[in-house]
């Protein structure tokens, strides 16, 4: 089995497309590889949120509590895809649970690292910005078809 | 020209109902002629409750076994409850086969996206009887179904078969999953960007509520899939069938003789016009 660096890895994950070397070398400098086991949370709601994570391998399940009633799944994740958006705004706190539904293998990035980045070089952050945009945007179309209840009975 | 007798029901039989889910049910009909007439994936028959009314529904079974009818039908309106009461042995009227179906022709040497909501998957069966009949005349064969939840899902026992089989991709989404569901949760476009096909050679079938078809063409458009080769299953209110009456007009088209099954390309100027 081929063994690639965390720099190729990130460079050749699909969110990090047309990010220029020089930038991607800062993106690096924040992460770091980590292995969650089947039923492992990534991230606990209520706990700081002091990453993200890149997806390489496996599914994750993003699921809220509420009293009496048994975790609910609200969306599942896959390879390929971000884990965890709340490090970005204020006051860096998870709203939900993330576990893994099975192994999985994913890439951390230090949240606190990488905003001290995006505020020393604008153009980073920018391009950061127009990476996670269009992912919040994305959730925000898919919520409101979730939402929608569009497999119900017509009124 | 339509034969005289397009807007006079034969009488059929119902032959066998099973319950899908709590609305839906499937029934199994059978009608004198039925053999000669055959259909198309994607075609639909005008069914009557005599002294109730008549509705238009899908054909959801084999196209290849002609003499039996397959029908998959929500009760959500008097005449939708009453087809769905029907016992075995009971008489019904039909009319049809009608409309246009899916371009089974121009999917053929190509990746074929089907993309099924709801009670979507419903229409697209036929489809997907056809194509696996014809496996080796196509690319990839990959379906994408959405449904509200597990309890939801239509012809479970049919998906658990076809998800062995290796020479069809079957991935499955729920809006709403209880607790020990371990499969995908998230609505039916999010699937597209995963799925595997050649944008440059694909054919997408899309069929289910009008706003999920609007979000999976946005979905298949991203991954760099062309309008030509995106088609929908739309649904008006069809009562004549045959493009007499008007009242499943949509823009220019009569969805009940140019459709149900268009292109999306011809439609993308009215799709999502609340005054059409």
């Amino acid at each position: 089995m081929k063994i690639r660096s965390l720099e190729q890895i990130v460079a050749e994950h699909r969110f990090f497309t047309g990010l220029g070397d020089e930038h991607c070398k800062l993106v690096c400098g924040c992460a770091r590889n980590m292995l969650f086991e089947p039923g492992e949370y990534l991230f606990r709601e209520g706990a700081l949120a002091d990453r993200f994570f890149l997806l390489r391998h496996g599914r994750v399940a993003l699921e809220l509590t509420a009293p009496g009633r048994k975790a609910m799944t609200f969306r599942t994740l896959r390879e390929g895809e971000i884990v965890g958006v709340s490090w970005l705004i204020p006051p860096y706190r998870w709203t939900y649970d993330a576990r893994a539904l099975e192994q999985v293998r994913a890439v951390a990035m230090d949240a606190e690292c990488l905003r001290q980045k995006c505020d020393a070089d604008h153009h980073f952050g920018y391009e950061m910005m127009k990476r996670f945009v269009p992912l919040l945007v994305e959730w925000l179309h898919a919520t409101q078809l979730q939402i929608l209840d569009v497999y119900g009975t017509p009124a | 020209m339509h034969a005289p007798d397009a807007m006079l029901p034969r009488i059929a039989r119902i032959r066998r109902r099973r319950r899908e889910s709590a609305q839906v049910w499937t029934l199994d009909i059978e009608a004198d002629g039925t053999e000669a007439s055959g259909f198309a994936p994607g075609q639909f028959n005008m069914l009557t409750v005599f002294g109730v009314g008549e509705v238009p529904i899908s054909l959801s079974g084999d196209p290849a076994r002609g003499t039996q009818l397959v029908h998959t039908i929500r009760a959500v309106g008097p005449v939708s409850e009453a087809l769905v009461q029907l016992k075995p042995g009971k008489e019904l009227g039909l009319r049809g086969p009608f409309g246009v179906g899916w371009p089974m022709a121009e999917a053929a040497g190509r990746d074929v996206l089907l993309v099924a909501g709801g009670l979507g998957l419903a229409p697209l069966r036929p489809a997907l009887y056809r194509l696996l009949a014809g496996r080796h005349r196509f690319g990839r064969v990959r379906l994408l179904y959405g449904a509200r939840g597990p309890e939801d899902m239509l012809f479970r026992r049919e998906l658990a078969s076809w998800q062995r089989r290796a020479d069809i991709d079957i991935e499955i989404t729920v809006d709403h999953a209880p607790s020990g569901w371990t499969g995908h949760v998230g609505v039916v476009p999010t699937l597209i960007e995963h799925a595997a096909f050649d944008p440059g050679n694909s054919i997408a079938l899309v069929c289910g509520p009008e706003i999920m078809m609007r979000f999976a063409i946005d979905a298949l458009r991203r991954a760099g899939m062309a309008d030509a080769a995106i088609y929908l299953s739309t649904e008006r209110n069809m009562k004549c069938a045959i493009g007499q009456c008007g009242h499943c007009q949509f823009g220019p088209t009569f969805v009940c003789r140019d459709g149900p099954v268009f292109r999306y390309d011809r439609l993308r100027t009215f799709l999502g016009l609340k005054e059409i």
